[in-house]
Protein backbone atom coordinates (compact mmCIF):
# COMPACT_ATOMS: atom_id res chain seq x y z
CA UNK A 1 0.00 0.00 0.00
CA UNK A 2 2.57 2.79 -0.66
CA UNK A 3 2.37 5.29 -3.15
CA UNK A 4 -1.19 5.23 -1.62
CA UNK A 5 -3.64 7.80 -2.58
CA UNK A 6 -3.45 8.79 1.21
CA UNK A 7 -5.71 12.37 1.92
CA UNK A 8 -3.86 14.17 4.26
CA UNK A 9 -5.01 16.82 6.52
CA UNK A 10 -3.70 19.49 5.17
CA UNK A 11 -5.81 19.25 2.14
CA UNK A 12 -8.61 20.70 4.65
CA UNK A 13 -5.88 22.96 6.65
CA UNK A 14 -8.22 25.68 7.10
CA UNK A 15 -10.63 26.41 9.20
CA UNK A 16 -13.11 27.26 6.40
CA UNK A 17 -11.79 24.10 4.40
CA UNK A 18 -12.37 22.16 6.93
CA UNK A 19 -16.28 23.79 7.95
CA UNK A 20 -17.33 23.68 4.34
CA UNK A 21 -16.48 19.40 4.37
CA UNK A 22 -18.27 19.32 8.22
CA UNK A 23 -21.36 21.32 6.22
CA UNK A 24 -21.74 18.25 3.15
CA UNK A 25 -21.29 15.68 5.63
CA UNK A 26 -24.19 16.95 7.92
CA UNK A 27 -26.18 17.95 5.06
CA UNK A 28 -29.36 15.51 5.10
CA UNK A 29 -28.79 15.43 1.00
CA UNK A 30 -25.64 13.63 1.64
CA UNK A 31 -26.28 10.43 -0.42
CA UNK A 32 -26.00 7.85 2.54
CA UNK A 33 -29.60 6.15 2.28
CA UNK A 34 -30.74 7.98 5.20
CA UNK A 35 -33.60 9.56 3.75
CA UNK A 36 -35.19 6.06 3.68
CA UNK A 37 -35.26 6.13 7.70
CA UNK A 38 -37.26 8.08 10.43
CA UNK A 39 -35.24 7.39 12.98
CA UNK A 40 -38.07 5.53 14.93
CA UNK A 41 -40.60 8.49 14.23
CA UNK A 42 -42.86 6.30 12.15
CA UNK A 43 -43.39 4.06 14.24
CA UNK A 44 -43.92 6.60 17.02
CA UNK A 45 -46.16 8.49 15.38
CA UNK A 46 -48.20 5.32 14.57
CA UNK A 47 -48.48 3.98 18.31
CA UNK A 48 -48.07 6.69 20.36
CA UNK A 49 -50.27 9.46 17.86
CA UNK A 50 -48.09 12.00 17.63
CA UNK A 51 -49.17 14.30 15.48
CA UNK A 52 -48.15 17.73 15.54
CA UNK A 53 -44.73 20.02 16.42
CA UNK A 54 -44.64 19.79 19.92
CA UNK A 55 -44.91 16.47 20.25
CA UNK A 56 -42.13 16.09 17.82
CA UNK A 57 -40.35 18.65 19.50
CA UNK A 58 -40.70 16.00 22.78
CA UNK A 59 -39.80 12.93 20.55
CA UNK A 60 -36.42 14.73 18.91
CA UNK A 61 -35.54 15.99 22.27
CA UNK A 62 -35.87 12.42 24.32
CA UNK A 63 -34.16 10.75 21.01
CA UNK A 64 -31.19 13.46 21.31
CA UNK A 65 -30.35 12.85 24.69
CA UNK A 66 -30.91 9.12 24.38
CA UNK A 67 -29.76 7.32 21.08
CA UNK A 68 -28.26 10.73 20.11
CA UNK A 69 -25.53 11.09 22.44
CA UNK A 70 -24.47 7.52 22.21
CA UNK A 71 -24.27 7.55 18.23
CA UNK A 72 -22.26 11.15 18.88
CA UNK A 73 -19.94 9.87 21.11
CA UNK A 74 -19.15 6.50 18.89
CA UNK A 75 -19.12 8.76 16.37
CA UNK A 76 -16.43 10.95 18.04
CA UNK A 77 -14.59 8.08 19.70
CA UNK A 78 -14.25 6.64 15.98
CA UNK A 79 -13.09 9.60 14.22
CA UNK A 80 -10.52 9.78 16.93
CA UNK A 81 -9.21 6.23 16.32
CA UNK A 82 -9.66 6.65 12.63
CA UNK A 83 -8.05 10.29 12.63
CA UNK A 84 -4.68 9.06 13.50
CA UNK A 85 -4.55 7.42 10.21
CA UNK A 86 -4.99 10.52 8.56
CA UNK A 87 -1.48 11.76 8.24
CA UNK A 88 0.90 11.66 5.09
CA UNK A 89 2.67 8.43 6.36
CA UNK A 90 3.32 5.18 3.95
CA UNK A 91 1.44 2.42 5.68
CA UNK A 92 -0.66 3.83 8.74
CA UNK A 93 -2.16 0.56 9.86
CA UNK A 94 0.42 -2.29 8.83
CA UNK A 95 -0.15 -3.44 12.71
CA UNK A 96 -4.18 -3.43 11.91
CA UNK A 97 -4.71 -1.53 15.38
CA UNK A 98 -6.68 0.61 14.09
CA UNK A 99 -8.86 -1.94 13.08
CA UNK A 100 -8.78 -3.87 16.03
CA UNK A 101 -10.02 -0.64 18.43
CA UNK A 102 -12.68 0.09 15.59
CA UNK A 103 -14.14 -3.60 15.62
CA UNK A 104 -13.73 -3.39 19.80
CA UNK A 105 -15.80 0.16 19.49
CA UNK A 106 -18.41 -1.79 16.80
CA UNK A 107 -18.79 -4.14 19.22
CA UNK A 108 -19.50 -2.00 22.25
CA UNK A 109 -22.16 -0.13 19.81
CA UNK A 110 -23.91 -3.47 18.81
CA UNK A 111 -24.42 -4.04 22.97
CA UNK A 112 -25.81 -0.27 23.26
CA UNK A 113 -28.65 -1.54 20.66
CA UNK A 114 -30.57 -4.07 21.60
CA UNK A 115 -33.59 -3.90 18.49
CA UNK A 116 -32.23 -6.58 15.76
CA UNK A 117 -34.12 -4.88 13.71
CA UNK A 118 -32.20 -1.44 14.97
CA UNK A 119 -28.96 -3.48 14.83
CA UNK A 120 -29.34 -4.15 10.69
CA UNK A 121 -30.53 -1.30 9.77
CA UNK A 122 -27.35 1.06 11.79
CA UNK A 123 -25.14 -1.86 9.23
CA UNK A 124 -26.80 -1.05 6.35
CA UNK A 125 -26.35 2.73 6.78
CA UNK A 126 -22.53 2.26 7.88
CA UNK A 127 -22.53 0.47 4.38
CA UNK A 128 -23.29 3.25 2.52
CA UNK A 129 -21.81 5.69 4.59
CA UNK A 130 -18.64 3.61 4.05
CA UNK A 131 -19.33 4.25 -0.06
CA UNK A 132 -20.11 7.29 -0.04
CA UNK A 133 -17.58 8.29 1.93
CA UNK A 134 -15.04 6.11 -0.02
CA UNK A 135 -16.06 8.00 -3.64
CA UNK A 136 -15.94 11.82 -1.80
CA UNK A 137 -12.94 11.73 0.40
CA UNK A 138 -10.83 8.26 -0.66
CA UNK A 139 -8.72 7.08 1.94
CA UNK A 140 -7.20 3.64 2.27
CA UNK A 141 -8.62 3.50 5.56
CA UNK A 142 -11.77 3.61 4.54
CA UNK A 143 -11.53 0.81 1.68
CA UNK A 144 -9.60 -1.19 4.60
CA UNK A 145 -12.85 -1.21 6.38
CA UNK A 146 -14.74 -2.36 3.42
CA UNK A 147 -12.56 -5.55 3.65
CA UNK A 148 -13.04 -6.23 7.02
CA UNK A 149 -15.42 -9.12 7.44
CA UNK A 150 -19.26 -9.04 9.25
CA UNK A 151 -21.97 -6.86 7.38
CA UNK A 152 -20.47 -3.67 7.12
CA UNK A 153 -19.49 -1.42 10.46
CA UNK A 154 -22.50 0.19 12.59
CA UNK A 155 -23.24 3.66 11.55
CA UNK A 156 -21.65 5.66 14.18
CA UNK A 157 -17.72 3.54 13.28
CA UNK A 158 -18.71 4.16 9.29
CA UNK A 159 -19.68 8.34 10.34
CA UNK A 160 -16.70 8.33 12.42
CA UNK A 161 -14.13 7.03 9.82
CA UNK A 162 -15.70 9.02 7.12
CA UNK A 163 -15.40 12.56 9.23
CA UNK A 164 -11.99 11.73 9.82
CA UNK A 165 -11.20 10.72 6.43
CA UNK A 166 -13.36 14.07 5.62
CA UNK A 167 -10.26 15.61 7.52
CA UNK A 168 -13.04 16.74 10.40
CA UNK A 169 -11.75 16.67 14.00
CA UNK A 170 -13.62 14.07 16.82
CA UNK A 171 -16.10 17.15 17.99
CA UNK A 172 -16.96 17.68 14.34
CA UNK A 173 -18.19 14.36 14.17
CA UNK A 174 -19.75 14.63 17.58
CA UNK A 175 -21.69 17.80 16.47
CA UNK A 176 -22.33 16.37 12.78
CA UNK A 177 -23.93 13.10 15.17
CA UNK A 178 -26.06 14.76 17.18
CA UNK A 179 -27.61 17.39 14.32
CA UNK A 180 -28.56 14.11 12.24
CA UNK A 181 -29.88 12.76 15.81
CA UNK A 182 -32.59 15.50 15.18
CA UNK A 183 -32.66 16.42 11.68
CA UNK A 184 -33.10 13.32 9.94
CA UNK A 185 -36.57 12.54 11.90
CA UNK A 186 -38.06 15.71 11.86
CA UNK A 187 -37.49 15.54 7.79
CA UNK A 188 -39.19 12.15 8.19
CA UNK A 189 -42.00 14.22 10.28
CA UNK A 190 -42.57 16.77 7.98
CA UNK A 191 -43.24 14.18 5.15
CA UNK A 192 -44.85 11.55 7.25
CA UNK A 193 -47.30 14.20 8.42
CA UNK A 194 -47.69 16.91 6.52
CA UNK A 195 -46.35 19.11 9.32
CA UNK A 196 -45.21 23.24 8.66
CA UNK A 197 -41.67 23.02 7.20
CA UNK A 198 -41.38 26.32 8.89
CA UNK A 199 -42.49 25.22 12.47
CA UNK A 200 -40.30 21.99 12.30
CA UNK A 201 -36.85 24.33 11.79
CA UNK A 202 -38.37 26.44 14.36
CA UNK A 203 -38.26 23.50 16.53
CA UNK A 204 -34.99 22.49 15.56
CA UNK A 205 -33.66 25.48 16.26
CA UNK A 206 -34.85 25.81 19.64
CA UNK A 207 -33.44 22.42 19.99
CA UNK A 208 -29.50 23.88 18.86
CA UNK A 209 -28.20 24.44 22.26
CA UNK A 210 -29.37 21.14 23.66
CA UNK A 211 -27.71 19.36 20.17
CA UNK A 212 -24.29 21.85 20.95
CA UNK A 213 -24.65 20.62 24.61
CA UNK A 214 -24.74 16.71 23.57
CA UNK A 215 -22.21 16.92 21.47
CA UNK A 216 -20.05 18.73 23.99
CA UNK A 217 -20.48 15.88 26.17
CA UNK A 218 -20.01 13.07 23.24
CA UNK A 219 -17.23 14.70 21.87
CA UNK A 220 -15.73 14.15 25.85
CA UNK A 221 -15.75 10.88 25.87
CA UNK A 222 -13.62 10.50 22.40
CA UNK A 223 -10.67 9.16 24.34
CA UNK A 224 -12.17 7.01 26.63
CA UNK A 225 -12.24 3.38 26.91
CA UNK A 226 -14.99 1.86 24.26
CA UNK A 227 -16.86 0.02 27.14
CA UNK A 228 -17.05 3.76 29.40
CA UNK A 229 -18.85 5.31 26.45
CA UNK A 230 -22.42 6.73 27.11
CA UNK A 231 -25.26 3.67 26.88
CA UNK A 232 -27.90 5.97 27.52
CA UNK A 233 -31.52 4.09 25.81
CA UNK A 234 -34.75 5.16 24.47
CA UNK A 235 -36.28 1.57 25.25
CA UNK A 236 -39.37 2.61 23.11
CA UNK A 237 -37.80 3.46 20.08
CA UNK A 238 -36.11 -0.42 20.57
CA UNK A 239 -39.82 -1.71 20.85
CA UNK A 240 -41.16 0.57 18.21
CA UNK A 241 -38.31 -0.41 15.78
CA UNK A 242 -39.39 -4.23 15.96
CA UNK A 243 -43.16 -3.31 15.92
CA UNK A 244 -42.51 -0.93 12.66
CA UNK A 245 -40.66 -4.23 10.68
CA UNK A 246 -43.95 -6.06 10.91
CA UNK A 247 -46.15 -3.76 9.26
CA UNK A 248 -47.45 -4.64 6.55
CA UNK A 249 -47.75 -0.63 4.97
CA UNK A 250 -45.15 1.67 6.17
CA UNK A 251 -43.45 4.79 4.60
CA UNK A 252 -39.75 4.15 5.87
CA UNK A 253 -37.74 1.71 6.59
CA UNK A 254 -37.09 2.24 9.90
CA UNK B 1 -34.16 -8.97 4.09
CA UNK B 2 -38.12 -10.09 5.05
CA UNK B 3 -40.46 -11.67 2.95
CA UNK B 4 -44.05 -9.88 2.41
CA UNK B 5 -46.77 -12.28 3.13
CA UNK B 6 -46.93 -13.35 -1.17
CA UNK B 7 -43.10 -13.86 -0.99
CA UNK B 8 -41.33 -10.31 -1.81
CA UNK B 9 -38.29 -9.93 -0.92
CA UNK B 10 -37.64 -6.74 0.52
CA UNK B 11 -34.63 -4.88 1.05
CA UNK B 12 -35.62 -3.60 4.87
CA UNK B 13 -34.37 -3.30 8.13
CA UNK B 14 -34.65 -6.35 9.15
CA UNK B 15 -32.40 -9.12 9.57
CA UNK B 16 -33.11 -12.43 7.55
CA UNK B 17 -33.51 -14.22 10.69
CA UNK B 18 -34.36 -12.34 13.78
CA UNK B 19 -31.93 -12.24 16.68
CA UNK B 20 -28.95 -13.50 14.78
CA UNK B 21 -26.37 -11.59 12.65
CA UNK B 22 -24.27 -13.35 10.23
CA UNK B 23 -21.21 -12.98 10.41
CA UNK B 24 -20.30 -13.04 6.60
CA UNK B 25 -17.40 -10.89 4.16
CA UNK B 26 -18.66 -7.84 3.07
CA UNK B 27 -19.36 -7.95 -1.56
CA UNK B 28 -15.55 -6.51 -2.56
CA UNK B 29 -17.35 -6.97 -5.81
CA UNK B 30 -14.97 -9.71 -7.84
CA UNK B 31 -17.47 -10.48 -10.74
CA UNK B 32 -15.58 -9.36 -13.64
CA UNK B 33 -18.45 -8.96 -15.71
CA UNK B 34 -21.23 -6.68 -14.33
CA UNK B 35 -25.39 -6.88 -15.26
CA UNK B 36 -26.57 -4.64 -17.34
CA UNK B 37 -29.21 -2.05 -15.04
CA UNK B 38 -32.00 -0.95 -16.86
CA UNK B 39 -34.84 1.81 -15.04
CA UNK B 40 -38.36 1.64 -15.46
CA UNK B 41 -39.39 5.11 -14.69
CA UNK B 42 -42.60 6.93 -15.61
CA UNK B 43 -46.14 7.72 -13.81
CA UNK B 44 -48.28 5.63 -11.35
CA UNK B 45 -50.41 3.12 -13.14
CA UNK B 46 -49.03 3.88 -16.99
CA UNK B 47 -48.04 0.11 -17.29
CA UNK B 48 -44.53 -0.16 -15.56
CA UNK B 49 -44.58 -3.08 -13.60
CA UNK B 50 -46.55 -5.09 -16.51
CA UNK B 51 -43.75 -4.29 -18.83
CA UNK B 52 -41.33 -5.53 -16.32
CA UNK B 53 -43.47 -8.81 -16.15
CA UNK B 54 -43.70 -8.95 -20.00
CA UNK B 55 -39.79 -8.26 -20.36
CA UNK B 56 -39.32 -11.57 -17.51
CA UNK B 57 -41.41 -14.08 -19.27
CA UNK B 58 -39.74 -12.72 -22.55
CA UNK B 59 -35.82 -12.83 -21.59
CA UNK B 60 -35.65 -14.66 -18.55
CA UNK B 61 -35.49 -18.44 -20.83
CA UNK B 62 -32.23 -16.54 -22.15
CA UNK B 63 -31.27 -14.33 -19.55
CA UNK B 64 -29.67 -14.45 -15.78
CA UNK B 65 -32.01 -11.74 -14.39
CA UNK B 66 -33.60 -9.74 -11.39
CA UNK B 67 -35.76 -7.10 -10.37
CA UNK B 68 -35.63 -4.45 -8.14
CA UNK B 69 -39.18 -2.80 -7.05
CA UNK B 70 -39.02 0.98 -5.12
CA UNK B 71 -42.70 0.53 -3.85
CA UNK B 72 -44.03 3.47 -2.21
CA UNK B 73 -45.19 2.03 1.08
CA UNK B 74 -45.67 -1.64 -0.08
CA UNK B 75 -44.61 -4.50 -1.65
CA UNK B 76 -47.51 -4.42 -4.40
CA UNK B 77 -45.23 -4.33 -7.34
CA UNK B 78 -43.04 -6.82 -6.02
CA UNK B 79 -46.03 -9.42 -5.03
CA UNK B 80 -47.71 -9.02 -8.21
CA UNK B 81 -44.24 -10.12 -9.75
CA UNK B 82 -44.23 -13.25 -7.88
CA UNK B 83 -47.62 -14.05 -8.10
CA UNK B 84 -47.79 -13.69 -11.65
CA UNK B 85 -45.01 -16.26 -11.48
CA UNK B 86 -42.52 -14.30 -13.74
CA UNK B 87 -39.14 -14.62 -11.74
CA UNK B 88 -39.20 -16.59 -8.15
CA UNK B 89 -38.60 -14.81 -4.94
CA UNK B 90 -35.13 -14.74 -4.62
CA UNK B 91 -34.69 -13.17 -7.81
CA UNK B 92 -37.13 -9.89 -6.99
CA UNK B 93 -35.65 -7.25 -3.87
CA UNK B 94 -38.44 -4.73 -3.12
CA UNK B 95 -36.67 -1.35 -1.53
CA UNK B 96 -38.30 1.14 0.99
CA UNK B 97 -38.22 4.87 -0.38
CA UNK B 98 -39.37 7.00 2.54
CA UNK B 99 -41.89 8.71 0.67
CA UNK B 100 -39.67 9.95 -1.96
CA UNK B 101 -39.75 7.25 -4.78
CA UNK B 102 -37.60 9.81 -7.00
CA UNK B 103 -34.86 10.55 -4.32
CA UNK B 104 -34.24 6.69 -4.42
CA UNK B 105 -34.00 6.49 -7.82
CA UNK B 106 -31.57 10.07 -8.70
CA UNK B 107 -30.75 11.88 -5.31
CA UNK B 108 -29.69 9.13 -3.19
CA UNK B 109 -29.40 5.83 -4.59
CA UNK B 110 -27.70 4.10 -2.19
CA UNK B 111 -29.95 1.89 -1.52
CA UNK B 112 -30.60 0.89 -4.83
CA UNK B 113 -27.32 -0.11 -5.26
CA UNK B 114 -27.16 -2.46 -1.94
CA UNK B 115 -30.14 -4.09 -3.19
CA UNK B 116 -28.49 -4.72 -6.64
CA UNK B 117 -25.44 -5.73 -5.02
CA UNK B 118 -27.16 -8.15 -2.76
CA UNK B 119 -28.57 -9.81 -5.46
CA UNK B 120 -25.44 -9.51 -7.96
CA UNK B 121 -23.77 -11.40 -4.64
CA UNK B 122 -26.32 -14.66 -3.82
CA UNK B 123 -27.06 -15.13 -7.96
CA UNK B 124 -25.02 -16.65 -10.63
CA UNK B 125 -23.69 -13.80 -12.99
CA UNK B 126 -26.66 -11.62 -14.01
CA UNK B 127 -26.93 -10.73 -17.14
CA UNK B 128 -29.69 -8.13 -16.47
CA UNK B 129 -30.93 -5.82 -13.59
CA UNK B 130 -34.39 -3.83 -14.45
CA UNK B 131 -35.22 -1.42 -10.85
CA UNK B 132 -38.65 -0.31 -11.50
CA UNK B 133 -39.17 2.98 -10.19
CA UNK B 134 -41.73 4.04 -7.56
CA UNK B 135 -44.51 5.91 -9.66
CA UNK B 136 -43.48 9.13 -10.09
CA UNK B 137 -44.30 12.59 -11.73
CA UNK B 138 -42.75 13.33 -14.99
CA UNK B 139 -39.42 14.72 -13.83
CA UNK B 140 -38.39 11.62 -12.10
CA UNK B 141 -35.13 10.14 -13.82
CA UNK B 142 -32.49 7.57 -12.61
CA UNK B 143 -29.21 8.21 -11.88
CA UNK B 144 -26.59 7.53 -14.04
CA UNK B 145 -24.91 6.27 -10.91
CA UNK B 146 -27.44 3.50 -10.28
CA UNK B 147 -28.64 2.48 -14.08
CA UNK B 148 -26.92 2.06 -17.31
CA UNK B 149 -30.38 2.93 -19.38
CA UNK B 150 -33.36 3.65 -18.60
CA UNK B 151 -36.95 3.33 -20.30
CA UNK B 152 -39.98 5.77 -19.13
CA UNK B 153 -43.34 4.48 -19.90
CA UNK B 154 -46.28 7.33 -20.29
CA UNK B 155 -49.93 5.93 -21.06
CA UNK B 156 -52.45 7.05 -23.84
CA UNK B 157 -54.68 7.04 -20.96
CA UNK B 158 -53.36 9.66 -19.39
CA UNK B 159 -54.33 11.91 -22.47
CA UNK B 160 -52.54 12.14 -25.69
CA UNK B 161 -51.02 15.77 -24.44
CA UNK B 162 -48.50 13.92 -21.89
CA UNK B 163 -45.84 13.63 -24.60
CA UNK B 164 -46.25 17.32 -25.50
CA UNK B 165 -45.67 18.58 -22.24
CA UNK B 166 -42.33 16.53 -22.10
CA UNK B 167 -40.32 16.77 -18.88
CA UNK B 168 -36.73 14.52 -18.71
CA UNK B 169 -38.23 11.39 -18.74
CA UNK B 170 -40.19 11.94 -21.75
CA UNK B 171 -37.19 14.13 -23.38
CA UNK B 172 -33.90 12.28 -22.70
CA UNK B 173 -34.67 8.87 -21.72
CA UNK B 174 -33.42 6.41 -24.12
CA UNK B 175 -36.23 4.87 -24.28
CA UNK B 176 -39.62 6.50 -24.36
CA UNK B 177 -42.58 4.19 -24.38
CA UNK B 178 -46.55 4.71 -24.88
CA UNK B 179 -48.31 2.28 -23.04
CA UNK B 180 -51.97 0.81 -23.65
CA UNK B 181 -52.86 1.88 -27.02
CA UNK B 182 -55.53 -0.36 -27.10
CA UNK B 183 -57.32 2.24 -24.79
CA UNK B 184 -56.45 5.18 -27.32
CA UNK B 185 -60.32 5.11 -29.50
CA UNK B 186 -62.35 4.55 -25.84
CA UNK B 187 -60.51 7.87 -24.33
CA UNK B 188 -60.44 9.74 -27.76
CA UNK B 189 -56.61 10.09 -27.81
CA UNK B 190 -54.77 10.46 -31.10
CA UNK B 191 -51.61 8.40 -31.70
CA UNK B 192 -50.37 9.92 -34.62
CA UNK B 193 -50.26 13.27 -32.11
CA UNK B 194 -48.70 11.33 -29.62
CA UNK B 195 -45.97 10.58 -32.00
CA UNK B 196 -45.61 13.50 -33.38
CA UNK B 197 -45.13 15.39 -29.89
CA UNK B 198 -42.60 12.44 -28.46
CA UNK B 199 -40.69 12.88 -31.88
CA UNK B 200 -40.44 16.40 -31.60
CA UNK B 201 -39.01 16.38 -28.15
CA UNK B 202 -36.95 13.35 -28.54
CA UNK B 203 -35.01 13.68 -31.54
CA UNK B 204 -32.95 10.72 -32.80
CA UNK B 205 -34.35 8.61 -29.20
CA UNK B 206 -36.33 5.86 -29.94
CA UNK B 207 -39.89 5.64 -29.04
CA UNK B 208 -42.25 2.29 -28.64
CA UNK B 209 -45.96 2.25 -28.88
CA UNK B 210 -47.64 -1.28 -26.96
CA UNK B 211 -50.36 -2.60 -25.39
CA UNK B 212 -48.95 -5.02 -22.90
CA UNK B 213 -52.57 -6.02 -22.86
CA UNK B 214 -52.74 -7.48 -26.48
CA UNK B 215 -48.95 -8.29 -26.29
CA UNK B 216 -48.22 -9.30 -22.87
CA UNK B 217 -44.61 -10.30 -23.93
CA UNK B 218 -43.81 -6.59 -25.07
CA UNK B 219 -41.66 -7.92 -28.29
CA UNK B 220 -40.64 -4.89 -29.30
CA UNK B 221 -39.12 -3.56 -26.27
CA UNK B 222 -37.63 -6.95 -25.25
CA UNK B 223 -36.17 -6.34 -28.88
CA UNK B 224 -34.46 -3.12 -27.64
CA UNK B 225 -32.71 -4.58 -24.40
CA UNK B 226 -31.60 -7.49 -26.59
CA UNK B 227 -29.72 -4.60 -28.50
CA UNK B 228 -28.01 -2.90 -25.53
CA UNK B 229 -27.34 -6.31 -23.72
CA UNK B 230 -25.56 -7.02 -27.36
CA UNK B 231 -23.50 -3.36 -27.06
CA UNK B 232 -22.66 -3.70 -23.47
CA UNK B 233 -21.13 -6.73 -23.84
CA UNK B 234 -19.29 -5.49 -26.38
N1 LIG C 1 -55.78 -1.67 -21.15
C1 LIG C 1 -54.51 -1.82 -20.78
N2 LIG C 1 -54.22 -1.90 -19.46
C2 LIG C 1 -52.91 -2.06 -19.13
C3 LIG C 1 -51.88 -2.13 -20.08
N3 LIG C 1 -50.69 -2.25 -19.43
C4 LIG C 1 -50.98 -2.25 -18.11
N4 LIG C 1 -52.32 -2.15 -17.92
C5 LIG C 1 -53.05 -2.11 -16.64
O1 LIG C 1 -52.80 -0.86 -16.04
C6 LIG C 1 -52.80 -0.99 -14.62
C7 LIG C 1 -51.51 -0.39 -14.05
O2 LIG C 1 -50.41 -1.17 -14.52
P1 LIG C 1 -49.05 -1.29 -13.70
O3 LIG C 1 -48.14 -2.10 -14.52
O4 LIG C 1 -49.34 -1.76 -12.32
O5 LIG C 1 -48.61 0.23 -13.64
P2 LIG C 1 -47.36 0.91 -12.85
O6 LIG C 1 -47.95 1.67 -11.71
O7 LIG C 1 -46.75 1.83 -13.84
O8 LIG C 1 -46.46 -0.18 -12.42
C8 LIG C 1 -52.94 -2.46 -14.34
O9 LIG C 1 -54.30 -2.72 -14.02
C9 LIG C 1 -52.55 -3.12 -15.65
O10 LIG C 1 -53.19 -4.36 -15.85
C10 LIG C 1 -52.22 -2.02 -21.47
O11 LIG C 1 -51.39 -2.08 -22.38
N5 LIG C 1 -53.56 -1.87 -21.75
MG1 LIG D 1 -45.61 -0.57 -10.54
Amino acid sequence: MTGQKTVSVSAYGTAEGSLSALLLLADGRFPTGGHAHSGGFEPAAGVDGLNDVASLEAFLRGRLGTVGLVSAAFSAASCRIFGAEVVPVGDPDSDGSTAAQLALLDAEYEARTPSPVLRTASRRLGRSLLRAGRCVWPHPGLDRMVSLPGKGPHQPIAFGAVAAAAGQPPRHAALAAAHEAVAGPATAAIRLLGLDPFEVNAALARLAPAVADVAGQAAACAHAPPADLPANAGYLLDIFAELHATWEVRLFAS
Amino acid sequence: MEDSREGATTLRATPEHIHVDEEEPLSRHAHPRRGLRIGIGGPVGSGKTALVAALCRTLSSELELAVVTNDIYTTEDADFLLRNGVLPAERVTAVETGACPHTAIRDDISTNLEAIEELEDKLPPLDLILVESGGDNLTATFSRGLVHYQIFVIDVAGGDKVPRKGGPGVSTSDLLVINKTDLASRVGADLSVMNRDARAKRGDLPVLFTSLTEDPTARTVADWVRGRLAEHRD
